[in-house]
Formats: structure tokens, sequence, C-alpha cells
């Protein structure tokens, strides 16, 4: 297939739900054998198109044709026969069935004997079998599912989408949850299928990525068209600037605080789990903003999360402002004034159903029932509303109103409602896990600033990260975690992508021996 | 970019169970026009109340994110006790004659105390063993049952219906003031009161934010094990309380009281609004869907249709109003 022709093209879309225009007017053409990626924050209707592209949604109007020819898509069968398939963020394989049986599922080659369909087990592995060749996968059509990463289920899904024949794959942020490595594996298929002519639609908030593996950028802005271009007219401050309709040019604000003396001691903590961590020490300073860096299953989230009581701690203690604490549930954790953002927003932040309001203070009115009942058990709504709108006004969420139900916001504006819930605590030690994951370039530095601005106040924070930038751009010191260890803290003039790396996926096998003579004692 | 605009198609799944209620009594009223009087209209209240009581407790139990199916026993239960401790000295046939007669206040508590119970065991089955809720409340149905039917067998009594209240029990359930029977006067007030706990206390709220994502209120520093025994316990007094007028309405008792109950109960929360996932649930919405099954009932009879035909009505009122609730909920995400 001559690469320029045009594989998907979307005309004049328009999409609605009730009370908001998700799209206005958007076009979009894809030429095939091209890596296209879209871009644009949270809420700028990348998922709407996608998902009217895959015949999840239909669009109000507008017009889309796969190679030349009008097509009506209403529903993702239809659009997988037409050779379109998305690859979702979240997979849903079916884990108890082995990788063969999840490609063909609902289509098993069969044999006809006697009248019944037997399944052909063969002939579906062979098949299995050729397209991952075609591929460069080394995976066994018949192992469990169950037993998989998550990029290999990704693969998995991306293998389905060429049993299908897709001429378009859409990919929504395939690189989230994967490692480095990982990610290059990807690239690598993403090139094979793209030389057998194959067109990807790339959705990332991680533009080094995107400037990296595509060939031409659409952004997206508040559901309208701002424009496409060939990859290699745009640098990073050029898609920042057309993503958030305004000149970025800084990534990170300022900082300008300076760490005070030690307020958090964390001494030869070990998990109650015994494949998670081990003899953890660190310190963390008042007025300091503390990274912590790792690969996936470093054990970074089960630490603060044990820290926070929300795992049970096998040995070691924890000392605030030079008194030793017990911790052993998040209740006890916020009397002593420690917060903490958690990874997964949707899992353990939100409350979905009810309204931006109710979540914001829902942490603080567990822990302070007399700041909204001023001591007379019933609530009183104008110190509760008052206290929301504040943080509604202070981070710039966008919501219609503080009684919207939270699950209709995008993405960044739920982060940072969440953010809000833990910063009406006043809490002295803020835990963010993955704060900016999977938010918009603005959100993300309205969160910096936020950093920034506790940290001047002599609060601490924590910040688990996956991201290089943000670790260098924003900590003071950068704690980095191994396999459960802790292999090494950076100081700010130390940090680099090489050093992070090379602690990351290292530890001093030495140090392990120590801890155990250590407990003996 | 808001678009507010009137939308047809939203209007008719906001109200389309309570035009489908006006659509019955319109029908009912043409077919028998004697059906819209003050006569009638106190008859459902006065029926409609103790179901409004244990459709709260049920309320209680679905905004928290759980299930109960105990209820319908545990009125039972509750009825057997409070008629047993509620009769004449004169009556012949006393559950207890070697008690002398009771102040009305013991067996009210007695049954409360019963539902409460109860409830703290279903609680601790689920906050605390993890026993699903659909079983761990199964289980207690039939202990509940189980325990009535033995205590009810208890001689002197050996299962006859219980009767001979005194006066100030069965007042309770036929009696009234101004007109409004008393019944109805206890549902109101324990609706404002429930109302008042939900929307208006801090418990109520962390009762929504349990059943909406008890993971997050778990983080936010909430008491899960706590709100989830609380929930079960109101409940429980709910549906004990219940069976306490209940026995004093009908001016008897057996054991067989309260057959289920709980599944109208659920029904009716589901019908007024609550959402089965938890986190949504209002008491204007619970009031409103007992109502609707009880204007079926009453008025179905009340044109002479055959009984079984009630069951047809409210399944199929069941099944519209889930049907219309996954649409106007999956219509948004």
């Amino acid at each position: 297939m001559e690469t320029g022709k045009y594989v998907l093209e979307m005309r004049h879309i328009s999409k609605s739900f009730p009370g908001v225009k998700a799209l206005d007017d958007v076009s979009l053409t894809i030429k095939a054998g091209t890596v296209h990626a879209l871009m644009g924050e949270n809420g700028a209707g990348k998922s709407t198109l996608m998902k009217c592209a895959f015949g999840l949604y239909q669009p109000d109007e507008g017009e889309i044709s796969i190679e030349g020819k009008t097509v009506a898509l209403p529903n993702p069968k239809a659009a997988m026969v037409e050779g379109v398939s998305m690859i979702h963020q979240e997979l849903n394989p079916i884990l108890t069935r082995n990788v063969m049986e999840n490609i063909w599922v609902g289509r098993v080659p069969y044999k006809k004997i006697a009248g019944v369909h037997w399944a052909d087990d063969k002939k579906m592995y062979e098949d299995t079998k050729n397209l991952f060749a075609d591929l460069g996968i080394d995976i066994d059509p018949k192992e469990s599912v169950s037993r998989l990463s998550v990029s290999h289920c990704q693969l998995l899904e991306i293998v389905r989408a060429v049993s299908y024949g897709a001429k378009v794959i859409i990919m929504d942020e395939p690189t989230s949850s994967l490692t480095e490595s990982e990610s290059e594996l990807l690239f690598a298929i993403i090139k094979k299928l793209t030389a057998q002519g194959v067109a990807i639609i790339y959705i990332s908030h991680k533009i080094e990525e995107v400037l990296d593996i595509t060939d031409e950028v659409t952004v997206l802005r508040d559901g309208q068209l701002v424009g496409s271009w060939p990859t290699r007219e745009l640098d990073m401050d050029s898609i920042v600037s057309k993503m958030v309709g305004r000149e970025m040019t800084n990534r990170f604000p300022e900082l300008t605080h300076t760490p005070g003396e030690i307020f958090l001691e964390v001494s030869h903590l070990t998990s109650a789990n015994p494949h998670s961590f081990v003899d953890v020490s660190f310190t963390l300073r008042r007025g300091e903003i503390l990274g912590v860096g790792g690969l996936v299953g470093a054990q970074r989230t089960e630490l603060m999360e044990s820290i926070f009581g929300l795992r049970p701690i096998a040995s070691g203690t924890i000392y605030i402002d030079g008194q030793e604490v017990k911790i052993k549930n998040p209740r006890q954790a916020i009397a002593h004034k420690i917060a903490l953002l958690t990874e997964e927003r949707r899992a353990t932040g939100i409350v979905p159903m009810l309204s931006v309001g109710e979540n914001i203070v829902l942490a603080n009115q567990t822990a302070n029932h007399a700041r909204y009942t001023g001591g007379k058990g019933l609530l009183n709504y104008a110190s509760r509303n008052e206290d929301a709108q504040r943080y509604v006004d202070s981070l710039s969420i966008k919501t219609p109103g503080l009684k919207t139900q939270i699950q209709y916001l995008s993405g960044g504006n739920q982060q940072k409602a969440l953010l809000g819930r833990w910063m009406l605590l006043e809490p002295d030690i803020l835990i963010m896990d993955e704060p900016t994951r999977g938010i918009d370039v603005g959100a993300k530095y309205e969160i910096y600033c936020l950093m920034e601005e506790m940290v001047q106040k002599g609060k601490c924070v924590i910040m688990i990260s996956s991201e290089m930038p943000e670790l260098m751009g924003m900590s003071d010191r950068v704690m980095v975690m191994c396999e459960g260890h802790l292999s090494g803290i950076l100081t700010r003039e130390e940090t680099s992508d090489e050093r992070i790396m090379y602690l990351a996926s290292t530890y001093e096998k030495g140090e392990r021996s120590n801890t155990n003579a250590n407990k003996e004692i | 970019m808001q678009i507010k605009r009137f939308n047809m198609k939203e209007f008719l799944m906001n109200y389309a169970l309570y035009l489908i209620m006006l659509l019955i009594v319109i029908v009912i009223a043409c077919i028998s026009p004697k059906f819209i009087s003050l006569r009638v209209i106190r008859d459902i209240l006065t029926q409609s109340s103790t179901r409004i009581l244990v459709a709260l407790g049920c309320m209680f139990i679905i905004v928290s994110g759980s299930a109960d199916l105990s209820g319908g026993r545990v009125v039972g239960l509750a009825a057997v006790v409070s008629g047993s401790l509620a009769q004449q000295a004169t009556y012949s046939n006393r559950f207890w004659p070697q008690f002398g007669e009771l102040p009305v206040i013991v067996p009210i508590l007695a049954s409360v105390l019963v539902g409460l119970l109860v409830g703290v065991c279903n609680g601790y089955a689920v906050a605390k063993l993890k026993v699903p809720a659909f079983l761990a409340t199964l289980g207690m149905q039939m202990i509940a049952y189980g325990v009535n039917c033995l205590y009810f067998n208890k001689a002197p009594n050996n299962s006859q219906p219980l009767g001979g209240y005194k006066e100030s029990f069965g007042n309770l359930g036929t009696g009234a003031i101004a007109g409004i029977p008393i019944l109805v006067i206890i549902a109101l007030s324990i609706c404002l009161v429930v109302w008042v706990v939900q929307t208006r206390t801090c418990l109520g709220r962390e009762i929504f934010a349990t059943g909406g994502n008890p993971n997050a209120a778990r983080v936010s520093g909430i008491n899960v094990f706590k709100i989830l025994m609380i929930t079960y316990m109101i409940a429980g007094a709910l549906y004990g309380f219940a069976g306490c007028l209940e026995a004093a309405r009908t001016g008897s008792a057996t054991s067989s009281y309260g057959l289920s109950y709980e599944l109208d109960a659920i029904a009716s929360c589901i019908v007024g609004g609550c959402s089965a996932g938890g986190g949504i649930g209002t008491v204007p919405g619970v009031i409103a869907g007992v109502l609707i099954f009880n204007v079926i009932n009453y008025g179905l009879t009340f044109i002479g249709l055959s009984s079984y035909w009630q069951f047809v009505v409210k399944g199929l009122i069941i099944i519209i109003a889930v049907a219309i609730d996954v649409r106007k909920y999956a219509g948004k995400n």
C-alpha cells in the first residue's frame, strides 16, 4: 500500500452530550502507513473523536470514510470489519483463557464434522504463530493470559487488531503503564505495522514520545480542531503552546524554597508482605520536595501506602518531628497530618456519583466534624460549600458547579479536586503518587505550582513519579527504589537521567545482607 | 460550552415512573371513580407506613453499597416478640401467662432491640468476616425465621396467632389524631429523622461516600467498618419497629408475618431512584417508590383485578425502572 493515500477521513464531526458540546466541526485525515499523533488537554475531545471512529459513539454531524468510501459505524464490530481497531487504555483480556483464544475470541476457526462445528485449535495455533512471527513477538499462543504482563496483553490487543485486517489502529495512551524497555518493544512493533501499510492513531500526553515516533500531529482544544502539522515542523514548546492555546515558556515553576530541619524520619521500614519493600530508611525536611523514582515493581506505592497506614508493616519505625508514631490506618495518618494523593484516581480517589463539593470536603469532614457542624451535630452546608468553593477557585477546577457529579469532570480536574480534598486538611506531609499521570500540561503546571506553594509554607511533599523531567524538575532530592530496596538518594546537583535509571535498575546486594545482620542484633 | 435546552427524552426518563403511576391512577379512577376519595388515600397511606420503615432501612443499606435480605423475617420476628409482650392481662391465650400487663414501651423497645441485634450480626458478618452481603443476610433471614418459629411455638402458645393486645398498643396501629392515622404520623416523623440524618449529618454523608467508593472512603479516613455496622444497626432497628407497628396495625401476629417484605423494600428503593451500586438514594424517592407499589396494590384490588395480576404489574415496574436507570447513567459515561 502506497503511503500518502488517506486511509481514514473524518470530516466535520460534531458530537454533543447533554449540556456539553464535546466535538465541534472537527476533521481528521490519516494517511496509510503513518503514525498520527492526536494531542490535546484532558477534555479536549480526543477520546470522543476516537470513539466516533471506533463506532462507540455516533457523531451528530459529519461523515467518516475509509479508503475513500463513506461508511456507517454503528458499533465497534462494524468498525473492526471496516478496518478500524482501538487499543484501550485499560485492557480487558479474558484472563481465564489462553493467548490464542483471546485473539480469536468470537470467531474461532472451526472444522465441521458430522454437522457440528468443532473448534480448530491447530489452525488457531498456526494462525496465531504466524501473526506473532510477522511482528516479531515472542509469546507462546497457548500461554494463559493471566500470566502475561500488561505490555504483553497490549501486544495481544494489537495482534487481535491485525488479525481483523486493521487498516487503522487507535492507541490510547499505550505507554502509560509500560516501562521504558517495554515501550521500546511497542515502538518497534509500531514500525513494523506502518511498514505493512497500517496507520496508527497515537494518543499520548508524552510529548517526547510523540516527537520521536510520529509522522503527523493533530491538536484539539476544547472540542475544536487547532490544526494538523508534520511532526518534523514541531518541537516540545510549539506543541505545548498549541495545546494550551498560549505560550508556555516553562514546564516547571521556579523553585525558590529552601529545606529546613528534618521533619519525617523513616527508619528500617519493612513491609509485612515478603514480596514488597525491605529495610527502607529516609528522611524528609520541612519545606522539601522529595522525588521518588523507580521502575514498575519498585514498590514505591507500597512504601508510601504503608506509611499512610493502608498496608501493614512488619518492622521499622516512623518519627514525625522527633516523635515516634504508630500508624495503623489512614485515620491515624490523617490525625498526624499526613495526606496521600493515591495513584489510582478512579479506584481509590473519587467517589464518582457524588458532587465535586462533596468529594472535596470528604476527608476534612471526617477528620474535623466540628468544622462543619459547629459542634451541633447537624451539618452547615454554607461552610462546606465555602471550603469547597475556595479550592475550586484557587486550584481553578473547571466544573459547571459544586453540585456536578465529579465523574463528569475531566481527569485533570478530578485530580485537582482530589488535591483540594487533601489541601483542605492542611497536611504537614503531602504524599503524591504519580500526581500528574494522564493529565494535561496546563493542569500539570498548576499542580507543580501548588507543590512549590506548600513547601514555601514549610510543609513537606513526597512525589512518586515515573516521569524523569518531572522528578528532576521538581525534586530537592530524588530517592530511587529498585525491587523493594532503596538503591540511592540523589541531591539536586547529582540528579541526572542516567543516575536515576542506573539506580532504578540496580541496588547493592551487599546492603541486603547487612539488613539481615542488623535484624539479628 | 454549555447548552441548556429542554430534552424530552431526558424528561421522560427522569419522570417515567411518576407518569406511569399517574396513568394507572387515571385508569383506575376511570373504571371506578370512587377511587379518588379521602378514605382510599388514608388506607393507602396507612398500609404504606410500615412498608416505608422497612424501605428506609433498606435504603441505608443500599446507599452504603451493601445488600440486606433479612428485613422481612426481622419484621416477622419483631412482630411476634412485641405482640407477645403487649397482651391484655385478661386475655385468655396469653403468651406469657406468668407476666402481668406490661407498659406499652416494653414491646416497642423489645422489637427495636431484636432488630438491632440482627443488625449487629449482619454488620459483623459483612464488614468483619467479609461474608458477601447477599449471603450473610440470607443466612440471617433464615436464622431470624427459625428463631421466630421456635419462639412462636413455645408452650402454651404452640403457634397460635397472637391477639388480645392492650388498647394503648393497638392504638399505635389503628388510632388517629385529628383524623390522621397515628401510623402515618409515626412514619412521617421517622422519614423526617432519616432525611435529616442522611443529608445533614457527617454520618449520612460518610454513608454515601462509603457506598460510592469504599476504597476512596477508606483512604479519606472514613472508618468503613464502623459505617457498615451503623447502617446495618439502623436498618435492623427500623425493621424491628416496623414489625411492632405491623402487629399493632393488624391486631395479631404470626411467625409468617413480614414474608418477602425485604424484596418489596428493595424494589421500592430501586424504583425510587437508589442505585443498586451504592452511593445514590433519597428519602423522597424511597417514599415515592413505596407509594407506587401500594397504589398499584390497592388500586388493582379496588377495581377487582385478581391479586395475581399485581405481581405481574409489580415485576414489570421493577424491570422498567432499572432499565431506565441504567440508561440514565450509561448515557453520560
